[in-house]
């Protein structure tokens, strides 16, 4: 099967900034694929030269298995949802959404026809009339996706979509994107900083960093087998021990992760489990979540560290204040096992 | 009453900081502004005795009538719309371009150099760029004298017998009048027009080249339209001012009158306030109806 989409060997340089270094992956059709990283880590430069506003300095973009690197924008099977949107201010929701068959010359009936089911598909069928401008952040998303789904791309691209949203506009806005992709079986390349969407919707994540793929995995795997120590701090916000923590934690000089909810936190005089790693330290706070409380612990070597506790086991911590001594301790097997490639 | 006491008597009332800081202004704009523009209009109901020469204060439309009926007063205003539509289009599509390079491409140095090279012109004495004019295009100006070695004094020659627009040389034809006039307001529509262009997001244009549309496409289709209120903004300076103007037709070009030398001299030599006054309210009727039928036909619709 031929990729929907492919990098071979690309780089993007800025001056002296390597926005993408040499970077190589294959995305397969159909595939909810993110783009996972903080800002300016080439996720978004990687969108844009899948779209065709930038062109890669070396290497290949391959869409559908021929190079486009040199292909415009408007030649290419590829729409995109922008972050701020870019719905046209002087048009109305119903030419906004029509105006990909406009421009390729598809008769003014016809187009308001498919315009008219696009916005039945976001749900805004009764908004055609109306400006961008008088829309809500979340109508405004619904537009720019039936706008950019009308062309029917072979690939959707979608830049930080859900960035501007509130936190419950956000969810229900995951689910139905989600369910959007399951339905017309088109490819989604997502890019995002928020590991929780990147893990909750896509099939495959590539963490970036630095203009490189640091993993490029299943979520279930990201989180529960990081390969480096950034994925493990920016993907599952663990506990990473370098080579020089780790030596004086275990005895040996292998780096590795070990995430909060893993930890457990003891008193100083309690006797620990056998089998398990200790880590003694001093606490330095405690914030309160609900059901979980989020232990920060400053290690002995210098690092701080922190631990999920459960409520229950909170409580009975209750008399610890801050300052006082706490042993951490974690079993054996939950310790995640780094590369030392990473500089993270 | 300390400085501190005052600052925070005007952060608990707003209201009265903006009275602070808009009465003066307001004042100056309503009086001085205003009020010398109503004084003006109201000028323009009184008549001139045709004896006496003196005017006569009762509310008449009798100098209107002489404004839009004398043929040689609907001829001074004819010319000088023509010549106004004539500047603003020329002016619209020599500023496009440029505006368009300024604000979507020019970056860092680029952009300042020329930000500066379209103000820069008027930086300098405007009756100065005005007699320049005359002389580059006299008729052993360097214009005809550059035109002659490239061997296009005939097209020159050609331009200049066209009736109408024609002269015995640049400097006294209606064409080096055009010319300049189109120099001196050309500042005054790319200013806006970049201002607007330089409002348009970068995310418009990719979206439009996203979902199909080839560069000439996103042009007629996004940057236009989106750069139309600055093209309506230049153009009403630039058709304000060519209808007011009075120097440019009396240094370069053909003899006859226009708006602003009729305002002039009705109001100097002749004596004749109303008329002058009535004069000046053409132009004022004319920006408005442009205004009104740029607005039906959506030019403000983007703001």
């Amino acid at each position: 099967m031929t990729a929907a989409i492919e990098f071979r060997e690309v780089s993007r340089v800025f001056g002296d900034v390597r926005a993408v270094d040499d970077v190589s992956f294959a995305i397969e059709p159909g595939e909810f694929f993110a783009m996972l990283g903080p800002s300016g880590s080439g996720k978004t430069s990687c969108l844009r030269l899948v779209a065709g506003f930038d062109s890669p300095d070396r290497g290949q973009v391959l869409l559908d298995g021929s190079d486009v690197s040199s292909v415009p924008p408007y030649d290419r099977n590829v729409n995109t949802v922008f972050q701020d949107y870019a719905l046209f201010p002087h048009m109305n929701v119903l030419q906004n959404v029509a105006y990909g068959p406009r421009v390729r010359g598809v008769s003014l009936a016809e187009r308001e026809q498919r315009a008219r089911a696009m916005l039945e598909l976001v749900q805004l069928a009764a908004q055609g009339e109306r400006r961008p401008a008088q829309l809500s952040g979340g109508q405004r998303q619904r537009v720019a996706l039936a706008r950019a789904l009308i062309n029917q791309p072979k690939v959707l691209l979608l830049d930080e979509p859900l960035g501007a949203l509130d936190l419950k506009l956000r969810e229900e806005m995951q689910i139905e994107l989600k369910g959007l992709q399951r339905r017309l079986g088109i490819t989604f390349v997502y890019v995002t900083h928020d590991q929780g969407e990147a893990l909750s919707m896509a099939d495959r994540v590539a963490v970036f960093n630095k203009g490189r793929i640091e993993q490029l995995a299943a979520p279930r795997e990201l989180y529960t087998r990081p390969a480096t120590a950034f994925v493990a701090r920016f993907v599952g916000s663990a506990n990473v021990a370098g080579s020089e923590l780790a030596k004086s934690i275990t005895g040996t000089a292998a780096p590795f992760a070990i995430r909060a909810e893993n930890i457990s936190v003891q008193s100083d005089s309690a006797s620990a489990a056998p089998n398990a790693v200790i880590a003694e330290g001093a606490v330095v706070a405690v914030q309160y979540h609900g059901a979980a409380s989020r232990w920060q612990v400053k290690l002995d070597a210098g690092d701080v560290w922190s631990a999920l506790i459960t409520e229950e086991d909170s409580r009975a911590l209750d008399h610890l204040e801050v300052g006082a001594r706490v042993k951490l301790s974690w079993p054996r097997a939950a310790a995640v096992m780094l590369s030392t490639a990473s500089s993270g | 009453m300390s400085l501190r006491a005052a600052s925070t008597f005007f952060y608990r009332r707003p209201n009265w900081y903006l009275a602070l800081l808009l009465v003066p202004p307001l004042l100056w704009f309503g009086t001085v502004y205003l009020g010398s523009l109503f004084a003006l209009l109201a000028q323009s109901f009184y008549r001139i005795d045709d004896f006496t020469a003196q005017i006569v204060r009762e509310p008449t439309l009798a100098t209107y009538k002489q404004v839009v009926t004398q043929p040689a007063n609907i001829d001074i205003v004819l010319r000088t719309v023509t010549m106004a539509v004539a500047v603003t289009i020329a002016c619209a599509i020599i500023a496009l371009p440029i505006a368009t390079y300024m604000a979507r491409y020019a970056r860092g140095r680029m952009k300042a150099f020329f930000y500066v090279g379209v103000m820069l012109p008027m930086w300098t004495s405007y009756l100065v760029k005005v007699y320049a004019w005359r002389l580059l295009l006299a008729k052993e100006g360097i214009i005809a004298w550059v035109l002659s070695k490239v061997g296009l004094l005939g097209l020159l020659e050609a331009l200049l017998s066209t009736p109408g627009i024609g002269g015995p040389s640049l400097s006294s034809s209606y064409l080096g009048m055009f010319i300049v006039f189109v120099y001196m307001w050309l500042p005054f529509m790319i200013l806006p027009m970049a201002a607007a262009l330089e409002r348009v997001p970068g995310s418009l244009l990719q979206a439009s080249a996203d979902l199909g549309a080839r560069p000439a496409q996103t042009f007629r289709n996004v940057v236009l339209p989106l750069a139309v209120p600055g093209i309506a903004a230049g153009s009403v300076f630039t058709f304000s001012l060519t209808l007011g103007d009075y120097i440019i037709p009396s240094v370069v070009g053909a003899p006859g009158y226009f708006i602003g030398m009729m305002v002039y001299v009705q109001q100097g030599t002749a004596g004749n306030i109303p008329l002058a006054a009535a004069f000046s309210v053409v132009p004022i009727v004319l920006i408005f109806v442009y205004l009104s039928i740029a607005k039906r036909f959506g030019a403000f619709d983007a703001l």
